[in-house]
């Protein structure tokens, strides 16, 4: 692999791990959140300034997750007041003042400039790709162990249907918050990744758009099912680097995309499989 | 002096959030979708005013048309979009609406370049002073527009049969439909004059600032949401008042915090600290 395959294979790793979390949230326990992008920028934030400060790598990765996950058991809180659409503006509200909070802090965190030159992971590019790689691993088959865990029916129950999970004596806010506190941790997990893959961040790389392409990812794919996330994360965030002469249309292809797969076929890319399937099965057994 | 202004400034933002946000709470207590996709129409409007203006070199002519193409697209959507996935949950619709959004004002860069569009002569520009305050005329026009905007609104939906049509279909679709209405028009109407009013506020603000740009739904379409959330979703009178509430409080804000915080983020702040406290917003539903 060259340099260039090897960059984008990382990107791909870091939102694979960012769209992993969101799905846990959004697609295991039904808590909408288009306020993603935030927890991401909190891990970047976190790690870019402690590594600033001279601290080593692998720290400042924990501290990343750790920083991300106490802000999302915070704004978690408020899916406890607000459901559904409020909870959806609220998150989206969350994404803004982070955004806004970032941007008037200069001296702190650089303002509209963002923070540059952040020291190396020290491993080289392979190194990076090989660290990105096995977490991505972790992070998926955690994310696989929480779906078939108690926990992950737990979730499906809340997902399906609030207050007849209450009634079965599931504690929903528990979980609720167990959702919020793990997604938005493994956002930032991602985010301390890419300010060591980027070494320089602006607050508009964690702005709405980006809250919104993920949320893409996960769609396209299927919200729910951790394959469906990762071939939609990869797809998504391929298409425009393969077909390069679209770039100019890139976030039109992701609108119409999204707008697409949501008017036609809700379930995403994993629901046109398992709709395939069933069909085909049908046909062998008619046979 | 200082309060006064800026309670005067708060209030012009006010009215034109207020015409924004109304279609979009009609929207929501129509059809609980969270059409996000208004501040598309919204930047249609502004694009469509804009055009019509310059080349008839008349604001008269190219406002109404405006509101008229746009009303019509409003419905297009509407027919295309929506109807078929009313019936999955919520987030399907949303997540449909952003996608529409984003290909909207992709399409308007493509369409009309990145840089934006201005009046080659923009109307209602001359300054007028106003309880010891200096103001543009088209600051008043805001006001003066959005009142009476308003005003024929409350009156169709309060005093004729159409208006009863619409509320009685707003309160429970089924029975509406088994007395004769066609929820179908009453849809198609809630969206034409949803969109129109977006599309009046489009050509508002480019008159504000002189200027049209593909970008220019993006604020309003977030602010928007927080108002009518605010309001207590689906409530046309919270709405009205969450969206003056809304003005001030960022021209206030702006002034006294705005070194923590930007204008947008005040907003959110704002909606964060009153959802925590009363989350079915400002004004349940009724």
């Amino acid at each position: 692999m060259g340099i260039y395959e090897l960059s984008l294979a990382t990107v791909v790793g870091i939102n694979i791990i960012l769209a992993v979390g969101l799905n846990l949230i959004t697609g295991f326990c039904g808590q909408i959140s288009l306020g993603h992008a935030a927890f991401y920028g909190i891990g970047a934030y976190t790690a870019a300034l402690m590594a600033k400060a001279g601290m080593p790598g692998p720290v400042n990765l924990v501290a990343a997750m750790v920083m991300a996950g106490a802000v999302g058991v915070l704004v978690g809180m408020t899916s406890l007041r607000v459901r559904e659409d409020f909870l959806a503006i609220t998150t989206m509200g969350v994404g803004f003042l982070f955004l806004g909070i970032v941007r008037q802090q200069e001296s702190l965190l650089g303002g509209e400039l963002g923070i540059s030159s952040i020291p190396s992971f020290g491993l080289g590019k392979m190194g990076f790709f090989v660290l990105s790689l096995v977490l991505v691993v972790l992070a998926v088959a955690f994310s696989l162990y929480i779906k078939r865990s108690w926990m992950g029916f737990a979730f499906e129950a809340v997902a399906d249907d609030e207050d007849t999970a209450r009634v079965i004596s599931v504690d929903v806010p528990a979980y609720k918050l167990a959702a919020f506190a793990l997604g938005t941790a493994l956002a930032g997990l991602a985010g301390g990744l890419y300010c060591y893959f980027a070494r320089f961040i602006v607050p508009d790389d964690f702005g709405f758009i980006t809250s919104i392409s993920v949320l893409s990812m996960v769609a396209v794919g299927g919200i729910g099912s951790v394959f469906g996330v990762i071939v939609g994360t990869a797809l998504l965030t391929l298409i425009p680097e393969f077909f390069r002469f679209i770039s100019d249309y890139k976030l039109l292809v992701y609108g119409a995309l999204l707008f697409g797969v949501m008017r036609f076929a809700p379930d995403g890319l994993a629901g046109l499989t398992a709709l395939a399937f069933k069909r085909l099965q049908r046909k062998g057994g008619a046979v | 002096m200082l309060y006064f202004e800026l309670l005067i400034q708060g209030l012009i933002y006010g009215s034109m959030y207020a015409i924004i946000a109304v279609g979009l709470t009609l929207v929501y207590g129509l059809l609980r979708i969270l059409h996000v996709a208004h501040a598309g129409l919204f930047a249609l409007g502004g694009y469509m005013g804009l055009l019509i203006t310059n080349s008839t070199g008349s604001l008269i002519l190219g406002m109404p048309l405006a509101a008229a193409i746009v009303g019509v697209v409003g419905m297009a959507i509407y027919r295309l979009c929506y109807q078929p996935i009313l019936d999955q949950p919520p987030y399907v619709a949303l997540i449909a609406s952003i996608g529409l959004f984003i290909a909207m004002e992709e399409m308007f860069r493509l369409i009309f370049g990145p840089f934006g569009l201005t009046y080659t002569d923009a109307p209602l520009q001359s300054v007028v002073q106003f309880a010891g305050i200096y103001l543009r005329a088209v600051d008043l026009a805001i006001v003066a527009g959005s009142v009476s905007l308003l005003g024929v609104l409350s009156w169709l939906s309060q005093k004729t049969r159409i208006g009863l049509a619409w509320r009685a279909t707003v309160d429970d679709p089924q029975i509406a439909e088994s007395f004769g209405i066609s929820v179908l028009n009453v849809r198609y109407l809630n969206f034409f004059i949803g969109s129109a009013l977006a599309a009046v506020a489009g050509v508002f603000i480019s008159l504000l600032s002189n200027l049209v740009e593909p970008t220019m739904g993006g604020v309003p379409s977030y602010k928007a949401l927080a108002i009518i959330v605010l309001g207590g979703l689906g409530n046309v009178a919270g709405t009205l008042i969450a969206s003056l509430v809304l003005g001030v409080v960022e021209a206030f804000g702006t002034i006294y915090i705005g070194d923590i915080l930007d204008r947008d983020a005040i907003a959110f702040a704002f909606l964060i600290l009153v959802l925590m406290i009363r989350p079915e917003g400002l004004f349940a539903r009724r």
